[in-house]
C-alpha cells in the first residue's frame, strides 16, 4: 500500500448534464500536508472537495486515500471529515452533543462520548461553552466547535470548505494560524478550499490553482509565486505584472519593479493612474503605453524620496533576471 | 438651483410642512391590535360567554329560563352515549392524525428536499393546494360515487378479478370516514411541516451523513427534531378539525357513527339550547386541554414568531 500520498485524484471528472464542472484532474497530496485548493468562483474547487468527501458522486476517475480506492464508499468510511462552509452545526444540539454526534451514530455510550467530546472541545479551547447552543456562539466560536466535531472522527484527511470566509479579517488571520498549528500537531492532511490567495499562501504546503475545472498549477506557494506558469496564474496570485516579452508573456513581481529612468535594463513607460499607501509599502499603479496595466510595489522610503502622483508620466524598470518567462500563454 | 422639484432635501422639507399626527406609542399598539381584537371579541369571545351562560340555564319544551344549575352538565356527562361519541371522535382523530402525519411528513420532505427545481416544487405545491379551493363538502361527497357499492373502485376491483362481489365496507363505514378525513386534512399537515423543513439547511443533512448517520438516524436525530414545531402545528390543525367535524361523519358513515357536533346539532334542532351549550362548552374545554398538552411538548408559538 502506497502511503506516501494521503489523497490521490486520478483523472477525476464531474459532469452536471452537459456541463463539465471538473475535467479529468489528477492530483497527489503528500502525507501530512496542508493543501489549499485555490481559484476563482466556479472553478470546480468546491466540487473537487465534495467529491473527496463523498457528498458528490464522481462522474469518472478514482479517488484514493492513503492508497485505498474510496471512490464508491460512503463519506464516513472514507477516513475523511468535512468542515462545512456555514459550519452546519446542528441548531438543536448543544456544543457537546454536536461534537459527540458522530460517536452517538457509532453507538458509543453517553458517558464515554461526552468525555471524548469534552476532550476535543478542550483541544479547540471551547470547553467552557459545552452547554451552549450554536445560536448562542459567535462565528469564530461556531467554527471551533465545527472543527472539533470534524476532528473527533479521527480523520486521515480533514476537508475544509472556505472555513475562514465567514470571519472578520482580524479573526481570519488568528484562526488560520491555529488551523496550521493544529494540522502540524495532529500530523494529518488538511485540504482547504479558498478563493483567497493570501490565505492559501499563508497556510499551504501545497497550493493547487484551479480554473474552469482544470488544475492550472500546483506546487509550494513559493514555487507558484516565483514561477507562475501562465498569465492567469500570475494575475490570480496577484502582485505580478504581466507584460509581453521577446519570447512570450513574462511576469515580473511588482515588488521587484521600480520607477526610474530608461537605462540599459528592460523598462516600460506609461502614466500613473493610482497611488496606494499600504503602510510599509506604496503601490503605484500605471497604465503602460503598450496597453496592459502594471504596478510597482515600493518600500515607502523609496517612494517618498521621489514621490509621484496620478497623471504623472513614469517609467517602470526591473532587472532582467526578475522577468519570469511563462511557458503557457 | 433653478428648479426645486427633484431635490430630496426639498421633498423632506415638504413632508415636514404637513401637520403630522403623532400618536403616543401605546395608542399605536392599540390601533394595531384593535381590529383583530374587535373581531375576536364580538365573533368569538362574546358568543362563547353567551353559551357558557346559557349552559347553566333551565329549559323545557316551550322555552329557556335563566338559572344557574349544573343539571345540563350532569346529564351530559352521565349519559353513556356522550362518552361513546367522544371515544369514537377521539379514535377517528388519533387514526387520522397518525395517517396524515405519516403522509404529510413524507410529502413535505419529498417536496422540500428531493425537488431541486423550484418551479416544479411550486407546481407540485399548487397541485396539493388547488383542491382546497373547492368546498370540503363537495370533496367529501365526491368519494360517494367512487367508493359506493357500484362505485368506480368496486368496478375496477371486479374487472381486475380481485373480488367477485362488490366490497361493502368501502362506503358508509369508518373506513370511508377515515379516507375522507385523510383526503381533506393531509394538506394541513403538509403546509406547516414543509415550512419547518424548508428552514433546515441542507448542509445539516450532509453533516449528519458525514458523521456516519444512516438515513434513518438522520431523520430521527436531525430532521424530525428540527421540524417538530411544524409537526405540532399540523397535528393541532388536523386534531381540532376532526374533533369539530360534523359533515364527514354524517355523510360518510351513513349514520352509523355520530360525532360530537352532530350530537349538538340534534339538540339544537330540538330547541334544547342549554344542553347544547353545555355540550359545546365540554367540547371546547376538551379540545383546549388536548391543545395544551400538545403545546407542552412543543411550543408552537416559537415557530409562529420566527
Amino acid at each position: 500500500m502506497d502511503t506516501r500520498f494521503d489523497v490521490e485524484l486520478i483523472e477525476v471528472s464531474k459532469r452536471y448534464g452537459a456541463t463539465l464542472a471538473v475535467d479529468a484532474i489528477s492530483l497527489r497530496i503528500p502525507a501530512a500536508s496542508y493543501c489549499c485548493l485555490l481559484g476563482p468562483s466556479g472553478c470546480g474547487k468546491t466540487t473537487t472537495l465534495r467529491m473527496i468527501a463523498g457528498h458528490e458522486a464522481i462522474s469518472s476517475g478514482d479517488i484514493l486515500i492513503q492508497g485505498q480506492n474510496i471512490s464508491e464508499l460512503a463519506p464516513v468510511r472514507r477516513g475523511t471529515a468535512m468542515m462545512f462552509q456555514s459550519y452546519a452545526l446542528f441548531p438543536h444540539l448543544n456544543c457537546l452533543d454536536n461534537v459527540a454526534f458522530s460517536l452517538k451514530m457509532r453507538g458509543v455510550g453517553k458517558a464515554e462520548r461526552h468525555a471524548k467530546a469534552r476532550e476535543f472541545l478542550d483541544l479547540v479551547q471551547m470547553a467552557d461553552f459545552a452547554q451552549r447552543l450554536p445560536a448562542q456562539l459567535s462565528g469564530g466560536q461556531q467554527q471551533r466547535v465545527a472543527l472539533a466535531r470534524a476532528l473527533i472522527m479521527r480523520p486521515k484527511v480533514l476537508l475544509l470548505d472556505e472555513p475562514l470566509s465567514a470571519l472578520d479579517p482580524f479573526l481570519r488571520i488568528k484562526v488560520r494560524e491555529e488551523l496550521k498549528r493544529l494540522q502540524r500537531e495532529l500530523g494529518i492532511t488538511f485540504v482547504h478550499v479558498t478563493h483567497s490567495q493570501d490565505e492559501a499562501m499563508a497556510l499551504a504546503d501545497m497550493m493547487v490553482v484551479m480554473q474552469d475545472g482544470h488544475i492550472r498549477q500546483s506546487g509550494s506557494p513559493r514555487e507558484v509565486f516565483e514561477k507562475p506558469v501562465s498569465p492567469f496564474i500570475a494575475r490570480f496570485i496577484g502582485s505580478h505584472n504581466v507584460l509581453s516579452g521577446p519570447s512570450g508573456p513574462i511576469a515580473i513581481r511588482a515588488d521587484r519593479c521600480r520607477l526610474g529612468v530608461p537605462g540599459e535594463g528592460p523598462f516600460v513607460s506609461g502614466r500613473i493612474t493610482a497611488v496606494e499607501y499600504q503602510g510599509a509599502m506604496v503601490r503605484v499603479a500605471m497604465m503602460t503605453d503598450l496597453g496592459p496595466e502594471a504596478a510597482a510595489l515600493m518600500p515607502d522610503r523609496d517612494f517618498y524620496a521621489d514621490p509621484v502622483g496620478p497623471g504623472d508620466p513614469a517609467t517602470l524598470i526591473w532587472a532582467e533576471r526578475d522577468a519570469h518567462v511563462m511557458m503557457e500563454a | 438651483m433653478g428648479t426645486t422639484t427633484a431635490s430630496p432635501i426639498f421633498a423632506a422639507e415638504r413632508r415636514m410642512a404637513w401637520p403630522r399626527l403623532r400618536f403616543p406609542a401605546w395608542a399605536v399598539s392599540w390601533l394595531q391590535v384593535g381590529p383583530m381584537m374587535l373581531i375576536l371579541s364580538v365573533l368569538f369571545a362574546l358568543p362563547t360567554f353567551l353559551f357558557l351562560a346559557v349552559s347553566f340555564f333551565d329549559y323545557d319544551r316551550t322555552g329557556i329560563y335563566p338559572a344557574f344549575m349544573l343539571d345540563n352538565y350532569k346529564e351530559l356527562l352521565s349519559t353513556p352515549s356522550t362518552w361513546r361519541v367522544y371515544v369514537s371522535s377521539l379514535k377517528f382523530a388519533v387514526i387520522v392524525w397518525a395517517i396524515t402525519l405519516g403522509l404529510g411528513f413524507n410529502v413535505a420532505y419529498f417536496l422540500v428536499f428531493h425537488i431541486r427545481n423550484s418551479m416544479l416544487r411550486t407546481v407540485l405545491f399548487l397541485l396539493c393546494a388547488i383542491p382546497f379551493w373547492t368546498s370540503g363538502i363537495i370533496r367529501a361527497i365526491a368519494w360517494v360515487p367512487f367508493l359506493g357499492r357500484n362505485g368506480a373502485f368496486n368496478q375496477i376491483l371486479m374487472a381486475l378479478g380481485v373480488t367477485q362481489r362488490p366490497l361493502e365496507f368501502l362506503l358508509f363505514s369508518d373506513f370511508a370516514v377515515i379516507v375522507t378525513y385523510v383526503h381533506l386534512f393531509t394538506l394541513l399537515m403538509i403546509g406547516p411541516i414543509a415550512n419547518s423543513l424548508s428552514k433546515i439547511d441542507p448542509a445539516l443533512i450532509e453533516a449528519a451523513r458525514d458523521a456516519g448517520a444512516s438515513r434513518w438516524r438522520t431523520m430521527t436525530d436531525v430532521v424530525i427534531p428540527l421540524s417538530k414545531t411544524g409537526i405540532a402545528l399540523g397535528s393541532l390543525l388536523v386534531f381540532t378539525q376532526v374533533m369539530g367535524d360534523y359533515f364527514v361523519v354524517k355523510t360518510m358513515s351513513g349514520g352509523q357513527s355520530a360525532s360530537i357536533v352532530s350530537m349538538l346539532s340534534t339538540e339544537i334542532q330540538a330547541m334544547q339550547y342549554p344542553p347544547a351549550s353545555a355540550n359545546a362548552m365540554v367540547l371546547v374545554i376538551f379540545v383546549a386541554i388536548m391543545v395544551a398538552l400538545m403545546m407542552r411538548v412543543v411550543d408552537v408559538r416559537k415557530e409562529l414568531v420566527k
